[in-house]
């Protein structure tokens, strides 16, 4: 059976599933799927062969959506995704992830984190990090109080990190009882003076692994990049190694490379959140981020004041490895060749917000 | 037995459940009780913590905009409409 790229697109209306054929040159697009939903997140789980979305509909509340055949029928529970009947309502779900062992975790608004151990059918609360001695002083970003991105130990099942806006990170090795702050290095620069470094309120906007597993993290911040290289105990700044701007949302790891990452800069909050001077461009890494490479061969430079949401960037796991990113007006990019070159994938889907690259037969 | 109404949006998420049929029950809560026995999942779409009917769904009994504690009459007629909301 031949392998080819399947891309999971989650818009707010709707999943949309991009059958690509070979050779990733040409692609057939399916949707809208899940009734129209709005969606933060859409996985495939190679394992199960299973798609998840998870998102929220304004009318029906927040639901993981299942389809067992490649997007053509869904079953949806939010059974048990709940801080029960007299705490504060769970509204979208934001992120998705699988762990070993089959273990499947969901992030929600307002933040906190849900594990199924039957492949989504039902939910139980990771109590442990609502408990945090923190909770009670967690503040929203500008996308509200929600907890985005899940990143579990890919050998150990009790091991898993998050990253919460305007939160920061955190990370649990004992299966959720505990967890321990993971912003060390991080800037707060929206902080007065002298407060810039708190061991949390920092605005994570995507956290990743890379592809040597288990201690080597990267994130996109509200306030810069950053890398691990101790699971989080230490973050060093590596923005200002050659990108242009500290703003922007999403960060995505080479599955193979450790040292190669790429994220999209954008303009600064307070100034459009868009792409630098309306000329698109992609920004990569092969050295862990000592030094940046701007690509922008084959994507729009006229004005193009675009933007690319936290979740809405992608790698494949072909080689060479392909790289997928979505605008919040719409437009899908693609990449063959690491990120050197890009080509328009599909234009006029509704807004997108989250992209991930299935492999599929 | 109520004759419930269910809006199109809400049966599209249960494949094969009918826009309308009959459930059992003395409150509006007895009666999507009785509407999840037979479409397992469906109170979770309609209700939130609380438990209370979502925001933005409206549940009228009789004509009249109901509660999870309203009583259902044995053959009242109740209908299920989603809010004006989205853009």
């Amino acid at each position: 059976m031949t392998e080819r790229v399947a891309l999971l697109v989650g818009t707010r209306k709707g999943l949309f599933v991009l059958d690509g054929d070979a050779n990733r040159d040409s692609w057939t697009v399916r949707g809208p799927l899940c009734d129209g939903w709005p969606l933060h997140d859409a996985i495939y789980d190679a394992k199960s062969r299973a798609i998840f979305a998870g998102g929220g509909s304004n009318w029906y509340g927040p639901a993981v959506w299942r389809s067992d055949d490649l997007g053509e029928t869904w079953t949806h529970s939010s059974e048990g995704i709940t801080y029960g009947d007299a705490a504060e309502k769970v509204t979208t779900i934001w992120s998705l992830a699988t762990g070993p062992g089959g273990a499947m975790y969901a992030g929600v608004e307002p933040a906190g984190l849900f594990r199924s151990g039957d492949g989504g059918a039902t939910w139980a609360h990771v109590e442990g990090l609502t408990n945090h001695p923190s909770r009670p002083e967690w503040q929203p970003g500008n996308g509200g109080l929600i907890l985005h991105s899940i990143v579990p130990s890919p050998e150990d099942a009790d091991r898993v990190w998050v990253g919460i806006s305007s939160v920061g990170a955190f990370e649990t090795s004992d299966g959720g009882k505990s967890w321990s702050t993971r912003n060390k290095g991080v800037r707060a620069g929206f902080m007065p003076e002298g407060q810039q470094y708190p061991d949390f309120g920092q605005c994570v906007h995507k956290l990743v692994m890379a592809a040597d597993g288990g201690e080597h993290l990267y994130q996109q911040n509200h306030c810069g990049v950053y890398r691990s290289t101790d699971g989080g105990r230490q973050w060093e700044e590596v923005t200002a190694n050659g990108l242009p701007t500290e703003f922007g949302f999403p960060m995505a790891a080479h599955p193979r490379d450790p040292r190669t990452a790429w994220t999209i800069p954008m303009t600064e909050p307070d100034a459009g959140r868009f792409m630098i001077d309306g000329h698109a461009a992609v920004y990569r890494t092969n050295d862990g981020g000592d030094t940046w490479q701007k690509s922008t061969e084959g994507l729009p430079q006229d004005n193009a004041y675009i933007s690319v949401l936290r979740e809405a960037m992608a790698v494949d796991s072909l080689d060479p490895v392909g790289v997928y990113f979505g605008t919040s007006t719409g437009q899908l990019y693609g990449s063959r060749d690491e990120g050197r070159t890009w080509s328009i994938v599909a234009d006029n889907l509704p807004a997108i917000w989250s992209v991930e690259a299935a492999l599929v037969d | 037995m109520a004759d419930v109404h269910l809006p199109r949006s809400l049966v599209a998420l249960f494949p094969g459940a009918p826009r309308r049929l009959a459930a059992r029950g003395a409150t509006v809560a007895e009666v999507i009780a009785d509407l999840d026995a037979q479409v397992p999942g469906i109170r979770n779409r309609l209700l939130d913590a609380g438990p209370s009917i979502r925001t933005h769904i409206n549940v009228f009994v009789a004509g009249q905009r109901a509660t999870l504690a309203t009583p259902v009459e044995a053959d009242a007629v109740v209908h299920v409409i989603p809010a004006v909301s989205g853009g």
